[in-house]
């Protein structure tokens, strides 16, 4: 600034004889450092003089204003003299547009306001519980429509995001199911060889990730990669007003967006689980191999004796239904999105962490199901 | 400030500007005086966007040279460039306020920047300039998403005359108000420019603004600036697209209009 303008002036304040003289330039940057030196409410001043001032901005119009304000100490402000015309109509103009009193702070909230806004968030929650379970009925109904009149299904949106979320998922998911097998197999033998049963190895990584950790962590990956996709990419066309375009033009939102992503998901969250299933076991048995000396013959005939096909089924039974929490809460969120950027974002993030949340839930929920039952 | 008075405040010599293999100036020249409001009009697509962007710095010329204050914006420093920009405000289409920031935090964003200010007099100023462009006093606190488009013009316009800049850049600032929202816009500006002394450079089709408050006009055809002046001039022009502009069924009902308020 100072670069561009090296013929600024600093203001002066000065009073002499009941009147307040300023000169040189009021502007936004010099203002700030005389309101220190203004003089004192109550002295007693007759006008503020402005005609040895060079320049002045909105900001020392107000500054000026202010000044003869505060000197009257709450009579009529005291007049101001020696303004040239273009300055007199900014001080007009500022004059017009002073701030009114400012408004008291809000209070503290009291007690009884924190707890009724903990029964408002409770009472939210509650309320996005029931949307939430409204709009799964919603994508279900859509889906039996289907069963009905399949032909009302986009079949290309459906394989285009069958690619998306499953096959271009698959060197993601591998990778991680091979390194949860390695891991496993890693710290089972180091417990495992303390009392001589290493064998058992093949045991604990079979049952580990066949029945939990393949498809549970497959289905986090997926909440991550494909739930968080789903919400930005229908909030941004709810943003843009293409929802409610579509809804003009007679086409269900549901139909034509939520449906194919739900669907894909449905048909591909199970072919992902078995991937991982079996790179988990692969990265086990390399490890096992390395580790301990068990050889893949070993490991095969072992995994076959001592595991059987129900370990692998109550894994890949789970699968459907977090492949339905993840893609009904994606949509679910993207729908909710408004006009601005920032509730993209939020929810974007809202609906992986509440998929998740709801994937283990699920899962614990299937854990206690399956002992009650005795698989 | 007054040596350089009657030099122009913007100076735009030979721009050329193309994108891929497309030209979108080919040898563009304006002057802007000091203390005028300027309006540049042209068919959809001449680059009307692109001068101005290209003004402000954002997008950089293939060839040419432009002057804002007699600086060439190009060959500046990062330091000299961060100066020059203090010295203009620029109001883009539809505002382009932040959406995470209330109104009035969205016109102490430049002066938080820019300026060391202390907190109330930050906000004071910044709720004084909210009040000059015609927003409520309750407009302050809500966000960009909470307003009609005509408030958030009006909030973006407070934006750009923050730091009572000495340009103020606006792109379409009536397009997409209704004729009451616009005249009312049109006659902000006015004010506004009188009482801060603004040069303010105008992108617009909207002929109505040309006529009320326009002191030159420039007419961007064919890839170069096809004619600068008055209303008056424009209408002698005899380029048949400038005369179409000008004298076609809506410049003719936009003309009668300023006509009869003359009356």
């Amino acid at each position: 600034m100072t670069a561009q303008r090296p013929d600024r002036i600093a203001p002066v304040i000065a009073t002499a004889g009941g009147r307040v003289e300023l000169s040189g330039d009021l502007l936004i940057g010099t203002v700030a450092d005389l309101v220190s030196h203004a003089p004192a409410p109550g002295a007693d001043v007759q006008a503020v003089d402005l005609s040895r001032v060079e320049r002045m901005d909105t900001a020392g119009a107000w500054f000026v204003l202010d000044l003869a304000a505060r000197l009257s100490g709450g009579d009529a402000p005291a007049p101001i003299e020696g303004a040239s015309d273009s300055q007199a109509t900014l001080l007009d103009t500022v004059r017009e547009n002073m701030p009114r009193a400012t408004p008291a702070p809000e209070p503290r909230a009291s007690l009884t306001d924190r707890i009724a806004r903990l029964g408002r968030a409770t009472y939210g929650v509650g309320l996005v519980a029931v949307e939430m379970t409204a709009f799964l009925g919603q994508v279900v109904a859509a889906l039996a429509g289907l069963v009905l009149r399949p032909r009302r299904l986009r079949l290309t949106s459906l394989v285009h995001h069958m690619q998306e979320v499953g096959w271009n998922a698959i060197p993601i998911v591998t990778l991680m199911a091979f390194l949860i097998g390695v891991v496993l197999a890693f710290q089972g033998s180091a417990q495992l060889r303390q009392f001589g049963a290493e064998v058992f190895v093949v045991d604990l990584i079979a049952i580990a990730v066949l029945r939990e950790l393949g498809i549970l962590l497959t289905a986090i990956i997926v909440a991550g990669r494909s739930g968080s996709a789903f919400t930005a990419a229908i909030g941004s066309m709810k943003m843009r007003e293409e929802v409610s375009a579509m809804r003009t033009l007679g086409l269900d939102p549901v139909q034509i967006l939520v449906v194919p992503r739900v669907l894909a998901l449905f048909l591909t969250l199970p072919l992902l689980g078995f991937i991982a299933d079996v790179a988990g076991l692969v990265g086990g048995a390399v490890m096992s191999w390395i580790e301990l000396g068990v050889s893949p013959v070993v490991f095969q005939s072992r995994l076959v004796a001592n595991i059987d096909l129900w370990q692998f089924g109550v894994g890949i039974i789970k699968a459907p239904f977090f492949a339905l929490i993840i893609g009904v809460i994606g949509c679910y969120e993207g729908l909710k999105v408004g006009g601005n950027a920032e509730s993209l974002g939020r929810l974007t993030s809202t609906s992986v962490v509440v998929a998740i949340f709801m994937v283990i839930v699920v899962d614990a929920l299937f854990s206690i199901f399956f002992a009650l039952v005795g698989v | 400030m007054e040596d350089d008075a009657d030099r122009p405040i913007i100076r735009v010599r030979g721009l050329v500007k193309s994108f891929g293999n497309h030209t979108v100036h080919d040898g563009v020249d304006l002057d802007v005086r000091r203390g005028e409001i300027i309006g540049i009009v042209g068919g959809s697509g001449t680059g009307k966007s692109v001068l101005l962007h290209q003004i402000v710095g954002l997008l950089k010329p293939d060839a040419g040279r432009i002057e804002v204050f007699g600086e060439s914006v190009r060959d500046t420093s990062d330091e000299e460039y961060r100066a020059l920009r203090r010295r203009w405000g620029v109001m883009f289409q539809d505002g382009a306020l932040f959406s995470s920031l209330t109104v009035r935090q969205n016109v102490e964003a430049p002066m938080r920047e820019q300026l060391d200010l202390p907190d109330d007099l930050r906000e004071t100023l910044a709720g004084i300039k909210v009040r000059m462009v015609g927003l409520p006093d309750n407009a302050q606190g809500k966000y960009p998403s909470d307003l009609s488009g005509g408030m958030r013009k009006r909030a973006g316009f407070a934006r750009a005359i923050a730091l009572d800049p000495e340009i103020v850049f606006l792109d379409e600032p009536t397009a997409g108000l209704d004729p009451i929202g616009a005249a009312a816009f049109d006659t902000l500006i006015g004010q506004l420019q009188t009482a801060l002394g603004l040069t303010v450079f105008m992108v617009t089709h909207d002929l109505d603004s040309l006529h009320a408050i326009c002191d030159r006009v420039a007419v961007l055809a064919e890839k170069k600036v096809l004619a600068v002046g008055t209303m008056d001039e424009m209408l002698k022009v005899d380029h048949p697209w400038v005369h179409e502009y000008f004298h076609g069924p809506r410049a003719r009902a936009a003309l009668a209009g300023t006509a009869s308020e003359g009356d």
